[in-house]
């Protein structure tokens, strides 16, 4: 079990987002959460990650050991695109430098490896984040419309990665509009908004 | 695994300060400019600067270590690499840490090696050299940690810069006291090692303690 919570409650301010979900996350299992804009997929990402410990109630219980990858990248634009993934503050990240390389490589960025991140565009930055994907050795992926600026090319990228680390036995937790083909077929939290209690099937 | 994220972060603070030498350079051309104008506000009467220098030269030593506090986790707030900090898993001690470090190696470590030539710009007398260097460089390791607190506590904000002030002058004036103090005394030729130990000791409880409130800080300006 990587992740578990009982009545949880996520509120923004005073208003309550959803009410009393209850869901259980396991080794190689992928999830979707979907839900339209404003109905709190990132607040409860946000809550499952750590970031927002006051802005739930009830039990909530989750590995330490998680990626998150939010809609703000973690990218410096005055840092080299390998600079980005060396000098990164995720603590869960490979020292080795053949990974980083290898890693950068499987995102297309090779070419760019020296390169200022603020010479590259929007969606190559994202693959910079994407990379963090392959270097880490966190056990749960939280990843927050990881399909933003990115090509079809990438998604695929993306769908490989996640099919990869499920193979290998961790967990991907990921909102999106657009559902990935994946070997695993994602299993859905379907959140309705306005502090109604969201399905999990 | 901890260790690394300590030198991850000041290793970075550096590097980004290196590529825009402009942000490098801003406390120490704001404290030249200062102290360059006193003489010309003040009149060029020798004993006048020399019996005003050391409180200028400490007043612009905290002023300077202030005006660069603001902006120090602005971008890692901005780009998201302080919520990638938080997530990991990692000692958010240990990065709070490299954090005020690595402010001193870039304000307080020119500021104290400098001090002697700017001293000498208002004449100060020769026997308060060694204290003024002492106690800037011990002074601005404290400012530094408590100017990361400042920074940390309104990084959410936007236009934070007039509450940092006044949320971290009251806590700065202690030490621009014993810092302008001792270098007093060095120059009327009194003992200055009971006030320089209070200022070491102050500097060592700051900079074990104030990472513990950075971290939470931190913790706290992320929950938007």
């Amino acid at each position: 079990m990587l992740f578990q919570c009982r009545d949880l409650n996520v509120f923004r301010g005073e208003r309550y987002l959803l009410t009393s979900l209850a869901w259980e996350v396991s080794e190689g299992e992928v999830w979707q959460i979907k839900g339209e804009n404003g109905s709190g997929k990132t607040s409860l990402l946000r809550c499952m990650s750590g970031l927002a410990p006051q802005s739930f109630e009830g039990d909530l219980t989750r590995t330490d050991s998680l990626l998150y990858l939010g809609h703000k990248a973690g990218v410096k634009a005055d840092l080299t695109v390998l600079e980005n993934v060396r000098l990164q503050l995720g603590g869960s990240l490979s020292e080795d430098p053949t990974d980083w390389l290898e890693a950068l490589d499987y995102v297309g960025l090779s070419p760019f490896v020296n390169e200022l991140a603020y010479r590259l565009s929007a969606g190559q930055c994202r693959r910079i984040a994407l990379a963090r994907l392959l270097c880490t050795k966190a056990k749960l992926w939280l990843l927050d419309e990881p399909l933003t600026a990115i090509d079809t090319a990438g998604v695929q990228l993306i769908e490989r990665q996640i099919d990869h680390h499920i193979a290998r036995g961790g967990a991907v937790i990921y909102t999106s509009h657009q559902a990935l083909e994946l070997t695993t077929p994602a299993r859905v939290v379907s959140l309705r908004g306005e502090g109604g209690r969201p399905d999990v099937d | 695994m901890s260790t690394s994220l300590f030198n991850k972060v000041v290793h970075r603070q550096l590097l980004l300060a290196f590529r825009r030498p402009a942000a490098l350079l801003n406390p120490l051309t704001f404290y030249a400019v200062v102290i360059a104008l006193m003489p010309l506000g003040l009149g060029p009467e020798r004993q006048v600067l020399a019996d005003f220098a050391p409180g200028l030269l400490w007043i612009t030593a905290l002023l300077a270590s202030l005006l660069s506090a603001e902006t120090l986790l602005r971008s890692d707030y901005d780009d998201g690499s302080l919520e990638q900090l938080i997530t990991s898993g990692g000692s958010v001690y240990l990065a709070a840490l490299g954090y005020v470090i690595s402010h001193w190696l870039m304000t307080g470590l020119p500021l104290m090696l400098l001090a002697p030539l700017f001293s000498q710009l208002l004449s100060m007398p020769i026997e308060g050299v060694l204290a003024l260097v002492a106690g800037i460089g011990v002074g601005t390791l404290l400012l530094s940690a408590l100017g990361t607190l400042g920074a940390a506590l309104t990084v959410a904000l936007r236009r934070g810069g007039m509450l940092i002030s006044l949320l971290l002058l009251p806590l700065e004036v202690p030490v621009l006291i014993l810092g302008a103090g001792l270098v007093e005394r060095a120059i009327s030729g009194l003992a200055i090692q009971g006030l320089l130990s209070i200022l070491v000791g102050l500097a060592v409880l700051a900079v074990t303690l104030v990472p513990i409130a950075i971290a939470a800080s931190i913790r706290i300006s992320l929950e938007v």
